[in-house]
């Protein structure tokens, strides 16, 4: 059993603990928290496989920029003790009865298909290098990349025309 | 590794969001359970490029197959940032409304 096998175990586990306790605790706070988390073992994931430009981007953007913009709206509003006063218990069973009802489904479904004969590389490949994802990114994909910069001026108008007092 | 170790533990993920966004009653942890969900797709995403990237470097050596699917992936997370900055507003602009972000007091599109 080698260090890569180790690995993979370790971070799917610390993935579904993390991924477990954002559902389960109270506190807001908490669950931002464990979220960070599940995002660091997911890029773990990402090194393992040799996707070393998405590792960095999954932590920059989402373990760096998004969750800092959680917790800054957590603590905005100061929400950081009570929530959710009323308890509804079957509310709860149902909601858990019918995601692991969505989770048996899809295992059911997939367990017997051919793919199960197929690996996914690990360790090696430089496709998820920087090198290449460039040279992709920038002259197959230059428009979609072009675009995404209008999306992300009008995501901003948009942020500021819906948080304006009026 | 197998693929099929990535494919559960992405369904697992990706459930644990189910059952979040179904049970939970806070719009912002809503919120979060549905990033869950997206990253638990985007891992599925990158082991499915490097299993495609394995099947097609036997053939020919310099191929570059499954380098589109992380470029999807890094789309996917640019949308998603901009994604929880609209939706982050509207949250705030819930809370300064009705004082509250439970989302159960959101039902005046019912009557």
């Amino acid at each position: 059993m080698g260090i890569t096998v180790v690995l993979f175990w370790f971070l799917t586990a610390l993935a579904i603990l993390s991924a477990l306790m954002v559902v389960v605790s109270k506190n807001p706070v908490h669950s931002v928290l464990w979220l960070i988390a599940v995002f660091f073992a997911i890029s773990g994931h990402y090194i393992i496989l040799n996707a070393q430009f998405l590792a960095i981007v999954n932590l920059i953007v989402y373990a760096g920029a998004i969750m800092v913009l959680f917790l800054f709206v957590i603590m905005l509003m100061n929400l950081n003790s009570d929530t959710e006063p009323q308890k509804n218990r079957w509310l709860k069973i149902a909601g858990g009865l019918a995601g692991g009802c969505l989770f048996l489904v899809i295992i059911a479904g997939l367990k017997e298909t051919e793919m199960k004969l197929q690996v996914a590389q690990v360790k090696t490949g430089d496709i998820g290098l920087i090198e290449n994802l460039g040279m992709v990114l920038f002259k197959d994909y230059v428009l979609p990349f072009e675009i995404s910069s209008v999306l992300f001026l009008s995501a901003m108008v948009g942020a500021v025309v819906i948080g304006k007092k009026d | 590794m197998p693929i099929n170790y990535y494919i559960f533990l992405s369904i697992a993920l990706f459930c644990i969001g189910v059952v979040g966004v179904l049970t939970r009653r806070n719009a912002i942890i809503v919120f979060m359970c549905i990033e869950l969900m997206l990253n638990a797709v985007n891992l599925l995403l990158v082991a499915f490029s490097k299993m495609h990237y394995m099947s097609s470097v036997l053939v020919n050596p310099a191929s570059t197959a499954g380098a589109d699917a992380q470029i999807f992936v890094f789309f996917i997370m640019v949308v998603a940032a901009a994604e929880v900055s609209v939706g982050l507003a509207i949250i705030v602009m819930m809370y300064r409304n009705i004082h509250s972000v439970d989302i159960n007091f959101l039902n005046r599109l019912k009557h």
